[in-house]
Order: C-alpha cells, then structure tokens, then sequence
C-alpha cells in the first residue's frame, strides 16, 4: 500500500530542481524587481524623481505581465526563453519565465513596501538637502527593509507555486515530479510526499521571513 | 535672517485652488526667537515650508542670510538647505536606526569620515541630554526624548537657522517647558535663529523675543513679543493674548461691584521697573481718592514683568485727575474703561 515508483535519489533531485529554480529565479527577479519596485515610488506624482512619462510607461508595462497567468506566461514566451537559454526544456528553460513572471510581481511587492514609509521621514530626508540618491539609499530603503523581506517571502512562495507549473516544460522539480508521477500514475505517496515537502518549504520559509524581518526591524 | 518679500503660495488640485498665503511680508533677524501662531489652516506650515522650500512660493521671494532661494540651483539648494535645521511635531525619527545613527544622518549625507561623526554626534547627544541613548532605537524613548533626538539631528549640520513647526504639540506641559529651554539654550549658544510655528500663545510667551499673528494667509499682526502682548490690536491676537494673560474682571467680583456716581473704572498697566515699585500705594498716600483693585496680574515675557490691573477710583474729579497724572508721570499706562465692557467676556 506505501509502495511507490520513485526512487529516493529521484525524490533529492526533485528537491534540489526546485530548489534550484526558485533559488536563482528568486535572485534575478529580484535584481530586476526591486529597482523597478523603487523606480515606480520615486517616479510617481510627488515621489523624489517624480517622471511622468517614465512612471506611465512602468505601471502598465508591469500590469500587462501581472494579468497573464503563469501557464500562458509559460508558453508565450518560449521563443524568448530559446533566444536566452538555446533550448525550450529543462531546468534553465524553466528559469527564463518564472523570472519574467516573479520580477514584476516583486516590483509591485516593492513597491507597496516602500509606499508605507512614513512620509514625514522622506520630508526630513528632504529638509536636510539630501539627493534623491541619498533618500533612496539613506531613508527609504532602511525604513522599509523589514517590510520588504516580508514581500520577498511573499514573492518566494508565490515561485514555489509556479515551480510547479514549470514541470509542464521539464522542468522538474517536486511539483513535476508529483504531475508526472502522482497524478498520470495514480501514485499516491508520491502525492503525499510532495504535498507534505512543499508544506514544509512554505511553512519554512514564511518563518524564516518573519524571523528575519523582526530581527532586522528591532522595533 | 530670514526675509519673506510678497509671497503668496496657491495649492491647486484637481482644479481647486487654495490661496494658503496671501502677501506674506516678514522679517527674522539674526539670533531671534520668532513665533509664528495662527488657529489651524492659517498657513504657518506652510509660511515655514517655504523658508527651506519644501514649498516654492506661487509669487514671492524667500531670502535666507541674503541670497534668493528661488535663485538657486538645485544643487546650491540642497546645500544651502543644510543650514537649515528642522524639527517636527511628530519628529520623523527613522525608526530602523539607532538614536546615534539617526543624529548621524546629515553628517553622513555630508560626507564626512567616521571619527568626526562620531565626536559630533556624541557631544550633540550630550547637549540635548541624551548622552546615554546613543544605542537606543527611537522607540524606546519618550516622545520629549524623541524630540531631543530631532533637535541634536537638527544641529548636526551646524545650521545657522533652526525652524520648528509644531514641535512640541505633541508633548506634555512639562516635557514642551524642557523642551523649549533647550532651544533656548541652543539659541544662545550658538546664536541659532529659531523660526517657531505654534497655536499656543504660551509657547510664544515661554521663549519668542518676535511674534507674528496668522489668519487666513496673512500676518495680521506682527511685533516685539512684549508690544503684541501688551497691546494687542487684532480681536484674534487679542484672543490669543487672553490665554495667557487674564486681563478682565470676574464674573462674581462683576456682579458685586457698584458704581457710584464720580467712580470710575481704569485699566493700568505697569512694564517692568515700575511694576516692582509702590506706586499704587504712594498714590493713595498722596492724593484723597478711594481705589478698589478689581483685578492684577502679573505676568513675565522675555524677562520683563507685565503687569495688569483694574481698579475703580472714586473722589473728587480734580484728585482723581491728579492721582491719573501721577500714574502716568510714573510709566503707567492708564485707561479709563466702562463696567459694560467686561459684562461678556469670559475670564
Ligand atoms: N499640500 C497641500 N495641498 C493643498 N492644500 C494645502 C496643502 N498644504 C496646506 N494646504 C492648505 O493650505 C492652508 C494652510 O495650511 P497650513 O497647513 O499651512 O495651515 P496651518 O496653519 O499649519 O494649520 P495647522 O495648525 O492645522 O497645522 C489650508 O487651507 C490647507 O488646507
Ligand atoms: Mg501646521
């Protein structure tokens, strides 16, 4: 009855595929998506670098790839992610779309964060003559750090969810490994396991969010 | 020196506009203690936004130790922003950073090296009376506290002007007197400018050696703390002045008082000197007339003693007249009142 067809190395490569792609999706949607987080506050109406059209090309620009759902995303862009990665399966494949589909949503994660500095604070910044560089780096940035380790784990656990999808393009991983042979080969331990691994990556990784974030704000 | 030349500010949103200063002229010299006060929406904060011009006047021209903000560059701006200090009614402390980092911040936007941020900070601390909460984060403190932590990041860039909107709305009685002698101190110290925005006219009288009096966007009037004090003009600034200084008879002492024909009520009112000396007591010895005090108060602004009184005198016309004369003759200021004019105020 708890007899499977995957084997334990299967189930580690699984763990380490999805690790993988959530790990470096994570990181460069994260290097796209926090300055383009930052960009939309200091661009927007009365922000410290306010541009109008800059501002206006940014948010719906952001919106349109935010409406698309992952799985559409997925296959949209499989000539993009052949032109960047010269191939349209496997692991790397899979990275390509789930950093256009978690950068602009940790764009807008950012931004929220950012948006809930006190203003006065940004006033002060403002008062002693700092540069809209120095109100970045100096004010804005430090007073919203806790806030925004939160949007990241937020931002982790919403890729975790689209790891899942990516398996539909090889690209491995728990959620594939649970597709292929859970659901098509009705092995329910292999249901289970997955069910049960994924729990704990999220559970795990929501705490270590909040944990880090009360560390750092102290306050 | 802080000069305001004609300036007007309009708000205009969605279409609306909002004329918040209208033909604001002022003048703070160097090394005063200069109040603003107005009810809510007169305009003061934005009168003192525009000194650092957080708010670019609509008309106008703001000057600040001689030279026309509206002249300068962006860059010439930031800089000479830094000789502005500014503290706030809700002090907008960062609340991610340490007291000693807070107070760190325009020392580090300057650019200078670790030591010497470090030996400022700390003597800054020390100044406001934090010595010991280098390490703390603003939410450990107390909102006077909090305040000081203002006050020392204010001063960190050595500005020659300090301006405080609402700093101390915030705070108790006793925590806005602490906090108000610092700036005090801070003034005659360093011979800091200190622009200050208030609706309490004890603040005023607590610290300012300047007023000026706001409604709807002008200065309706504007002078030497003791003048406006003494002799306010406007029924606002009157009103303001009544908060601190009673200047009316008692509704009991009112009803209980009885005017005889050839009595007559006075106001007087005695500055400085002649405030500590014996005058009404010479002038019963001197002159035949009956002198009932109503009312006295004594009240001290920016060091001088003002005092108030109302007496009623009954006599003889050419005693009472006599008895005027040597009030008068002493610095007295005397004036004669009628009993209906006290019969609706409030005291
Ligand atoms: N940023 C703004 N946009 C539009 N209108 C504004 C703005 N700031 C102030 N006003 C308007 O300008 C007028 C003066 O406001 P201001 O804040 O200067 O008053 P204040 O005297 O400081 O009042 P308070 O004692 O309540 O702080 C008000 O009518 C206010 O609504
Ligand atoms: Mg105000």
């Amino acid at each position: 009855m708890f007899s499977t067809t995957v084997t334990a190395d299967q189930f580690m490569q699984a763990i380490t595929d999805t690790l993988y792609m959530v790990g470096m999706s994570l990181f460069v949607g994260a290097l796209i998506g926090i300055p383009f987080g930052i960009l939309l506050v200091v661009t927007r109406p009365g922000g410290v670098l306010e541009s109008k059209w800059l501002y206006s090309i940014l948010n719906p620009v952001i919106n349109i790839i935010r409406s698309l759902p992952f799985i559409i995303l997925l296959v949209a862009i499989v000539p993009f992610t052949r032109l960047i990665v010269h191939t349209s399966i496997g692991t790397s494949a899979a990275i390509v779309p789930l950093i256009i589909y978690i950068a602009p949503y940790i764009g807008r994660l950012v931004e929220n964060s950012l948006l809930e500095v006190n203003p006065g604070i940004l006033e002060a910044a403002e008062a002693m003559g700092a540069t809209p560089f120095q109100v970045i780096w100096y004010f804005l940035l430090p007073e919203a750090i806790g806030s925004l380790i939160l949007s990241l784990t937020t931002a982790t656990i919403g890729l975790i969810g689209a790891t899942a999808m990516a398996g539909t393009v090889g690209g491995g991983g728990v959620g594939d490994l649970a597709i292929v042979y859970g659901h098509q080969r009705f092995d329910t331990v292999v249901v289970v396991a997955t069910v049960i691994i994924l729990v704990i990556f999220v559970q795990g990784i929501q705490s270590l969010g909040n944990t880090l974030a009360r560390k750092i704000r102290r306050y | 020196m802080i000069e305001l030349k004609d300036v007007y500010k309009t708000y205009t949103r969605k279409g609306i506009s909002n004329e918040a200063l209208k033909g604001i002229q002022l003048k703070v010299e160097k090394g005063d203690i200069f109040g603003v006060i107005g009810y809510s929406g007169a305009g003061k904060s934005t009168l003192i936004r525009l000194v650092n011009y957080l708010e670019r006047p609509t008309k106008g021209q703001v000057f600040v130790e001689g030279h026309d903000l509206g002249a300068y560059s962006v860059k010439e701006l930031r800089a000479a922003k830094k000789n502005i200090g500014m503290i706030f009614q809700h002090f907008n402390l960062l609340e991610s950073k340490k007291v000693f980092d807070n107070v760190a911040i325009p020392l580090v936007l300057l650019k200078k090296n670790k030591n010497e941020i470090r030996e400022r900070v700390l003597e800054l601390l020390k100044f406001v009376g934090l010595g010991d909460k280098a390490g703390s984060y603003p939410s450990e403190l107390s909102g006077g506290q909090k305040q000081r932590v203002g006050i020392a990041r204010a001063l960190a860039s050595n500005p020659s002007i300090l301006l405080c909107d609402e700093a101390t709305s915030a705070l108790d009685p006793q925590t806005t007197r602490s906090i108000l002698q610092l700036l005090k101190q801070i003034n005659a110290e360093y011979n800091i400018t200190v622009m200050i925005i208030t609706h309490e006219m004890s603040v005023i009288q607590e610290i300012c050696n300047k007023v000026a009096v706001m409604e709807e966007g002008r200065i309706i009037e504007q002078g030497s703390v003791l003048e406006v004090f003494g002799h306010p003009k406007h029924p606002t600034t009157q009103n303001f002045v009544k908060t601190v200084i009673q200047n009316s008879i008692t509704n009991s002492v009112l009803k209980s008082l009885k005017t005889e024909p050839g009595s007559q009520l006075y106001k007087l009112e005695l500055v400085g000197q002649c405030a500590s000396e014996p005058i009404i007591y010479q002038m019963i010895r001197s002159y035949d007339v009956k002198v009932n005090i109503l009312f006295a108060n004594m009240t001290e602004i920016q060091e001088t003693t003002l005092g108030k009184m109302i007496i009623q005198l009954n006599g003889e016309a050419t005693e009472v007249n006599n008895a005027l004369s040597f009030l008068k003759n002493n610095g007295v200021g005397v004036e004669g009142v009628e009993k209906h004019v006290f019969n609706y105020s409030y005291s």
